[in-house]
């Protein structure tokens, strides 16, 4: 393994994990502030049990996110430091920024996790709020930062530096908007449906169970909008590549040859040699209208760009093809769903229902970890695109593959630990009276 | 002498905020040196208390120190690329350290069950308290001795190995452990209620006082020849006498007010102690940021930037302290029963 393999994949794994812990310290504090309102407006306890018991569970989550995402900051330097010499001063602002969100993240979370006896209900509750506005603010800020990789701005290449340097035309890159609304409704969607998955599931066998029930509406409640919402938004990100970025676009659609009027191939293997794509279905004129909705739009094909300059196509496409259908398949059970409560039906009384949602639970994650596919992947041989090559970037610092082989070895010993944690405290916790507290059904169950 | 400018600005806030890392997060990694060496009767509820005072605000802690890092490669950015490639080792270490340390500080306090794996989370808590400060001290004795140089053709161990591996660098990193063992112990005095842990946190904070002199005493003496920069600022400059004048006072005011058991005082005096002796380093440098090439004026990114930068901070602080205050004043105020693990 070379040293720049070494390091993208350090890169990729460090940020493949921390990215899991984010999404939920953005997805979480939401939840447990909807459950923890709703018990203030009801005085159903039921509610006040789940805001506590998701907040024992985001806790460990949280931190894991802390430590994971100290490592990322510090591997910027470990591993891209001539990256870093060129982009800190120009994207530095937006990690100062989210700097600061995690500062008041951290502090209302202290307050939010260890505070239930010690302060009032009404400022408990801000506090989560504090959390759920500085864990997204977060979020946007980097995604940001990571925008502008896709579509450099805010600075003028003099002799191979930056000058002019103009960080807040930077931070507001042509791609900033799009991928970080994408982000934040990836993250609502995918803890929203793992959570909802969960309690579904647990509904399968007890469809009775009150606990499991609220969980479940409040889980829907936050995930089923931003699913239904998320197609749209990748729509508007895929024009957008397909303006600033046309290979990484071709790449997604292993679109080899410019045409106009081109079509949309889902599924097949690209093979890069002979630059076709075997065994897929095509959508004639579908590229064009997604891409530039107009049926007759000319895409650029892989055939107009040197080799060099292409990303590696089969992964490219191949991610990009699991996140749509994963992203189909939740938007259509959400709407599913929302049109069984639309006719004031029970949606636990629909077992097709309840299980269509259960097997929803790990695919946000997954078309989360396979959207960040795309997007890095599909930006190689570039680490800033047009400006900075990965391979220029990397640190001189040789043997990489050891620390990559010890951060992939800890990463997997961690995520180990937080599984079997979870499942042991929150999942099953059997013998715990807490639990039976919860899990007798009450007089409030639903007839 | 040259004018100040933006630069030297947020350099100095840069200093600031790793010295309240050095500070809260010191203590924090402090407390689990502690947890490590409990003993006696009262082992465990010295843990317990140290569990309750990091428990809430080990994150916001912690966060200091991304601050430090995130103004380094905004406003010094070739700092931070030099530091990234050069301490490429021992930094690597700290994180695996820093990670290993928050987590398994998680796990124990939520798997509690009181068994084997419970106390194994416990052990790997706390060594990794101990292994981390030792290696962020050793990357700024790094610094501090000019050997942080540009990349040059040479063998590995010569340019990524040599740098950090010397007994200057070792001895900073032995002072770190014993600030930090030392502030924690100071600060955990004050978080029970309970005498005769007080009364253990006081004996262990008298201790780490004196250890922290000694290790101050070999890192002077090992500056000689090691780090004739740092070793020049502290003995030669016009500040020196004033400087070593207050730190020196403070260390007998904390230690004195430690013997007479005035713990609020020591606290203050403590925390001034560290931040002297921080701001000693500091100021030797300046105008230095990575000697022997680096300096705030060649490395500072442009100004439409540093300005920028400024603004943010002063908005972010302007939301940041208040809700810092708000932090410690609902966790540090000791409640009657500390002493005993809370739910
Ligand atoms: C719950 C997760 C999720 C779901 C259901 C979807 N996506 Fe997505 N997608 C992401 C999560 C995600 C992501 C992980 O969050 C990415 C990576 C970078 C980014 O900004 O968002 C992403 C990137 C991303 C990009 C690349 C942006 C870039 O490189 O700049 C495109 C074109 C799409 N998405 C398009 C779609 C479409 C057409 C979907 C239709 C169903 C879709 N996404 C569903
Ligand atoms: C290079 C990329 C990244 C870096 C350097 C980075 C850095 C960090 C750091 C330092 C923390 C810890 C803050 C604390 O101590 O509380 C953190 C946590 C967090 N990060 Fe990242 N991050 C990156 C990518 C992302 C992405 C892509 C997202 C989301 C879309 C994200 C969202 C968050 C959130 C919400 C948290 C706080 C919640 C938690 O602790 O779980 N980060 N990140
Ligand atoms: C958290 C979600 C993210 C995931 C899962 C992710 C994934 C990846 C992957 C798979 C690679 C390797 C690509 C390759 O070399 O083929 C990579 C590289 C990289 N990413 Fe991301 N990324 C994320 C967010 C970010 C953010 C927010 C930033 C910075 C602001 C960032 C900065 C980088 C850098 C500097 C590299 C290395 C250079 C390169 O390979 O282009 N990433 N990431």
């Amino acid at each position: 393994m070379s040293d720049l393999l070494a390091a993208r994949s350090q890169m990729a794994v460090s940020l493949a994990f921390h990215i899991i812990f984010a999404v939920v310290g953005i997805g979480m504090p939401v939840l447990m502030v909807v459950a923890e309102r709703r018990w203030r407006k009801t005085g159903d306890t039921i509610y006040l049990d789940l805001a506590k018991r998701w907040s024992k569970g985001t806790t460990i989550l949280f931190a894991v996110g802390a430590v994971s995402g100290t490592v990322l900051s510090f591997e910027l330097g470990l591993l891209w430091p001539q990256f870093m010499e060129f982009a800190g001063p120009i994207i530095g602002m937006p990690f100062s920024l989210e700097g600061f969100a995690f500062f008041t993240e951290a502090i209302f979370l202290g307050i939010y996790l260890y505070g239930w006896d010690r302060i009032s209900p009404r400022s408990h509750l801000w506090a989560g709020v504090a959390v759920a506005v500085s864990g997204t603010a977060s979020g946007i800020f980097v995604v940001a930062a990571n925008a502008w990789m896709n579509s450099p701005a805010g600075f003028d290449l003099v002799g191979g530096r930056p000058v002019n340097v103009n960080p807040v035309a930077a931070m507001l890159n042509s791609a900033a908007f799009q991928q970080t609304l994408h982000m934040t409704l990836a993250a609502f969607a995918a803890t929203g449906f793992a959570v909802a998955g969960i309690h579904a599931f647990l509904l399968l066998f007890d469809p009775e169970n009150a606990f499991h029930r609220r969980a479940l509406s409040v889980a829907l409640i936050v995930g089923a909008p931003a699913a239904v919402l998320q197609p749209i938004s990748g729509d508007i990100s895929a024009r957008q590549v397909a303006r600033q970025q046309p290979v990484k676009l071709a790449a997604m659609e292993a679109h080899f040859k410019t045409a106009s009027g081109a079509p949309l191939t889902i599924g097949g293997w690209p093979d890069s040699k002979a630059g076709e794509t075997h065994y897929a279905i095509k959508i004639p004129y579908g590229l064009s209208l997604l891409a530039f909705h107009d049926p007759k739009a000319e895409v650029k094909g892989l055939n107009e760009f040197p080799r060099e300059d292409w990303p590696n196509i089969p992964i490219v496409h191949a991610a990009f093809q699991i996140m749509v259908a994963l992203g189909t398949y939740l938007a259509l059970v959400s709407l599913w769903a929302g049109w069984v409560a639309f006719k004031g039906r029970d949606v636990v009384a629909n077992r097709r229902l309840l299980q269509a949602i259960a097997l929803g639970a790990p695919m946000g994650f997954i078309a989360i970890e396979a959207g960040w596919t795309v997007t890095e992947v599909g930006r190689q041989p570039w680490i800033i695109h047009g400006v900075l090559r990965t391979a220029d970037a990397v640190t001189p610092m040789p043997g990489l593959i050891v620390p990559f082989l010890l951060f992939t070895l800890l990463y997997c010993f961690l995520g180990v630990i937080v599984a079997w944690l979870l499942y042991r405290q929150i999942i099953r916790s059997p013998g715990s009276t807490e639990w039976t507290r919860v899990y007798v059904p009450t007089v409030t169950r639903r007839a | 002498m040259h004018e100040l400018g933006l630069p030297d600005i947020l350099a100095a806030v840069l200093a600031l905020s790793l010295n309240a890392y050095v500070l809260f997060g010191g203590a924090d990694f402090g407390g689990g040196v502690w947890d490590l060496l409990a003993f006696g009767p009262r082992r465990e509820r010295q843990r317990a208390v140290i569990a309750d005072a990091l428990g809430p605000i080990w994150e916001a802690n912690h966060v200091w120190l991304i601050l430090a890092i995130v103004l380094t490669f905004t406003c010094f950015a070739p700092v931070y690329a030099r530091l990234g490639t050069i301490l490429h080792i021992p930094l690597t270490l700290m994180l695996v350290g820093i990670v290993l340390r928050g987590s398994a500080f998680t796990f124990r306090t939520y798997d509690t069950r009181g068994d084997a794996a419970q106390r194994r989370w416990g052990r790997t808590f706390a060594s990794a308290s101990v292994i981390t400060p030792v290696l962020l001290g050793v990357s700024i004795g790094a610094v501090a001795s000019g050997r942080v140089r540009p990349v040059s053709p040479g063998g590995f161990v010569a340019q990524f190995v040599q740098p950090w591996l010397t007994p200057f660098a070792l001895s900073v990193g032995l002072l770190a452990l014993a600030l930090f063992a030392f502030l924690a112990a100071v600060f955990l005095t004050l978080e029970t209620r309970d005498p005769e842990l007080c009364e253990d946190f006081r004996r262990r904070a008298l201790g780490a006082g004196v250890a922290v002199f000694f290790a101050s005493a070999l890192v002077l003496l090992l500056s000689n020849n090691a780090a004739p920069l740092v070793r020049t600022g502290l003995m030669a400059s016009s500040w020196a006498l004033p400087l070593h004048l207050a730190t020196g006072v403070s260390a007998v005011v904390g230690l004195a007010a430690l013997w007479f058991r005035r713990f609020r005082l020591a606290r203050v005096a403590a925390g001034l102690q560290v931040s002297l002796i921080f701001w000693g380093w500091a100021l030797a440098q300046y105008p230095l940021l990575v000697p022997p090439d680096l300096t705030i004026a060649n490395t500072a990114s442009p100004n439409s930037t540093l300005r920028l930068v400024l603004i943010g901070l002063a908005i972010g602080g302007a939301v940041l302290l208040p809700s810092l205050w708000y932090l410690f004043q609902v966790f540090k105020t000791v409640p009657a029963d500390s002493g005993a693990r809370g739910p």
